[in-house]
């Protein structure tokens, strides 16, 4: 089978954060600091990935920033000839922090936000962070540098598209995600407090499109759609180990952030084997490359090519079996695993507002607060 | 329409960088978010855009490199479309 060159890799330098946002992308088993490559193993592991062909790097977490060696991370990769983007939450952001990330040769930065209201956005984050994301914008504009933001859509900040796409817009950004919540980890183990309502999705949708309108010319957005509510899957990561690949902060290397949910595959770690044999020979790398894995009614569907049968950790962690039809799918034999929740979700709530007014948000399970027991705790991983 | 001064020189717009790949043999554009894979044709253009040349000049060095004289309109094209998507900008 032939293997594609990769294109990007995101470097979850640590699973670490100051914020405890109950859909993040991380796994619910988060890794210790202790487990975390050291510099030099990063070092090795953006050496590797420049000679495959990686031309991307996404320096991401938990909080990338968290790591005191971050600056010269970026710099080594700056010499290995990536252009170096760093997702970052924008707390402990401060003028010199700045000027550090600067010259060290930061390309891009991604700040995530979680609403247009104070208020609101700490409560989502579990932290009190949306003041200090403000002055972070302001520091990385003034520091020339391209400002990206992303923020995650749910139930408690979709009516809030247009309000937040105005905040981004006078803030500095030049390219905005709007990424409706996918349910993997955190965010699956709190889809009953997240998932919008159907109501809440058009009206939404109406406003990207009022905002976009509006603001066209001054910034791009880019909205990832709802895969709940669609009829056909999203073509997840562009398929499974062909553009890009994600290292864990202990060096395992997965083809997209949630594949670790999979666990009837083994991923390898660059401290065991190089970069090049995990994305070339790796047995959870070929698990998915190309179409013969396919169980039907993916292998004779025409929309094969176009959407590779969806998500392998959806059709894992929905219909328990990672070869199966994403159950997004309108044709998936497991597709009432979706049109159940949602029927129900919407016969329950014919008003868009489910949030009781004296509280800002429900019950989360925060990330790395939530315990398998239902107890929560207090530490920051 | 884009005017084409004499001395108006051309760069990449920050913070698009130009890369040769050796794993794949080509020249690429690397900007936020985005990689372009480029023709030897677009490759070459683009790498002359060093801040130290104009759009005439960079037609002039194209037609001695590749011994011909009728570059210009392809060239400007290419470079008019490099301008709308943010790829380069003529220097301050």
């Amino acid at each position: 089978m032939s293997v594609s060159i990769p294109y990007a890799l995101s470097a979850e330098i640590t699973h670490r954060c100051p914020l405890h946002c109950a859909y993040c992308s991380n796994p619910v088993e988060l890794a210790k600091r202790e487990h975390e490559l050291s510099t030099q193993e990063w070092i090795r592991v953006f050496t590797e990935a420049s000679e495959l062909g990686v031309v991307q790097l996404h320096l991401t977490g938990g909080e990338p920033l968290m790591r005191p060696d971050v600056d010269q991370l970026i710099r080594q990769a700056r010499e290995l000839g990536f252009f170096v983007n760093v997702i970052t939450s924008g707390v402990g952001v401060t003028e010199k922090r700045m000027q550090q990330l600067v010259d060290a040769g930061v390309d891009s930065m991604q700040l995530s936000i979680q609403a247009s209201e104070p208020g609101l956005a700490d409560a989502i984050a579990g932290s009190r962070a949306h003041e200090f994301k403000q002055k972070t914008a302001a520091l990385i504009r003034e520091a020339g540098i391209p400002l990206h933001m992303n923020v995650v859509l749910h139930r408690q900040n979709i009516h809030l598209v247009e309000e937040i796409i105005e905040m981004c817009v006078s803030w500095g950004a030049i390219r905005l995600e709007l990424a409706n919540t996918q349910y993997y980890g955190w965010a699956l183990l709190n889809r009953q407090h997240l998932l919008p309502t159907r109501a809440q999705l058009a009206a939404a949708e109406e406003a990207f499109f009022r905002a976009k309108a509006r603001f066209d010319r001054q910034i791009e957005l880019i909205w990832v759609l709802p895969d709940y509510y669609e009829d056909f899957p999203k073509p997840c990561m562009g398929g499974w180990g062909e553009i890009s690949m994600t290292v864990t902060p202990d060096g395992t290397v997965l083809p997209c952030t949630a594949a670790s949910s999979i666990h009837t595959l083994t991923f390898e770690s660059v401290k065991e084997r190089s970069l090049e044999w995990i994305w070339r020979e790796s047995a959870a790398f070929n698990s998915f490359r190309g179409f013969d894995w396919m169980a039907e009614p993916c292998r004779s569907c025409e929309h094969r090519f176009r959407d590779f049968g969806g998500c392998r950790c959806q059709a894992y962690l929905l219909a328990g079996d990672a070869r199966q039809a994403d159950p997004v799918c309108q044709w998936s034999p497991h597709h009432e695993l979706i049109s159940d929740i949602l029927s129900s979700l919407n016969q329950d709530h014919d008003e868009p507002s489910v949030t009781a007014p004296h509280r800002p948000v429900p019950s989360y399970s925060y990330r790395g607060r939530f315990k398998k027991n239902g107890g929560m705790t207090g530490d920051h991983i | 329409m884009i005017a084409w001064g004499q001395r108006e020189q051309l760069r990449l717009r920050s913070p698009a960088r130009l890369k040769f790949d050796k794993a794949r043999q080509t020249d690429m554009l690397l900007l936020p978010e985005r990689v372009v894979n480029l023709n030897p044709t677009a490759g070459a253009i683009l790498w002359l855009c060093d801040g130290t040349r104009s759009a005439h000049q960079i037609i002039g060095e194209l037609e001695a490199k590749y011994n011909q004289s009728n570059l210009q309109e392809d060239v400007l094209e290419f470079l008019t479309q490099a301008i709308e998507r943010g790829w380069i900008e003529k220097c301050p």
